[in-house]
């Protein structure tokens, strides 16, 4: 049985998700509605998870996908919590725009 | 070019360019529509990593749970319109200047690493089947299991109290 990564060369995955991570840490510098961070911040852990998984193919072992698995329990929990918090900010504030939430400096 | 490759090139296009519009465009549900294409594009990743259990629990998590709650939410605060004002010019200009930062260093970092591959072992074990995943995670990794499952429930617990209409005072 063959590598896969005979064919594509593990640099190239480390290329894309590269890319993807800054993509990710891209939209959270440059957009105000605080879902659309939200969303960039998964990005950002779907590009992680993708080279965990590009690894475990490299290293044929199994443990980067199980931590792929811990991984993607922790972005549910985190994705649940945070559109909860998004929501309670929308009741209070009539936005969710990031700049209004000013008052929480000290 | 092998057919493998092509077909890894096209995804990845996909993934980079829906990532890209998930963040540019105005409406925010056409964002999510473009999220939800850019995890069934990494599901296509790891179908072709051979990690056939890992792409169907992405598609149920990412696409159905998470991308579920995103447009509920969306559309619970009644924000698919385009009235978002954009960031001072200064800051987006920033913005743009750090991505290309990151991305020029990070990429100049792995390509000058020249990081030991050598060549690619392939052992012949099964190593990725939802047989060796259970048997791997319910051994070794059975303890951080546990504290997943109990990491989820205080989320759950913590949701419901956030979310809950707090009582006015009079």
């Amino acid at each position: 049985m063959n590598n896969i990564l005979n064919e594509i060369g593990i640099e190239n995955y480390i290329f894309l998700s590269v890319i993807l991570f800054s993509i990710g840490v891209f939209g959270v510098l440059y957009r105000r509605n605080a879902i659309i961070v939200f969303m960039s911040i998964e990005i950002m852990l779907n590009a992680v998870n993708l080279l965990f998984v590009a690894f475990s193919t490299y290293h044929q072992d199994a443990q980067g996908q199980i931590f792929v698995f811990f991984s993607m329990a922790v972005a549910a929990a985190e994705v649940a919590v945070g559109l909860a918090i998004l929501v309670s900010i929308f009741r209070n504030l009539g936005s969710i725009d990031i700049n209004n939430l000013k008052n929480l400096k000290g | 070019m092998s057919t493998i490759l092509i077909i890894f090139c096209v995804l990845a296009a996909v993934t980079v360019l829906t990532a890209f519009l998930t963040i540019f465009s105005r409406n925010p549900i056409h964002s999510a529509l473009y999220l939800v294409i850019c995890f069934f594009s990494i599901a296509g990743h790891y179908l072709l990593l051979n990690s056939q259990f890992l792409a169907v629990v992405h598609i149920i998590v990412y696409s159905g749970a998470i991308m579920i709650l995103f447009l509920f939410t969306i559309m619970l605060m009644n924000l698919n319109k385009e009235n978002e004002v954009h960031k001072p010019r200064i800051t987006r200009l920033g913005a743009i200047v750090s991505f290309c930062l990151i991305c020029l260093v990070l990429l100049t970092v792995f390509i000058n690493s020249k990081p030991i591959v050598g060549e690619y072992i392939s052992t012949g074990d099964d190593y990725q089947s939802i047989k060796v995943l259970g048997k791997v995670l319910l051994n070794e990794y059975m303890v951080p299991f546990e504290f997943a499952s109990i990491l989820l429930l205080v989320a759950m617990i913590g949701t419901v109290l956030l979310s809950k209409k707090e009582k006015t005072e009079k």
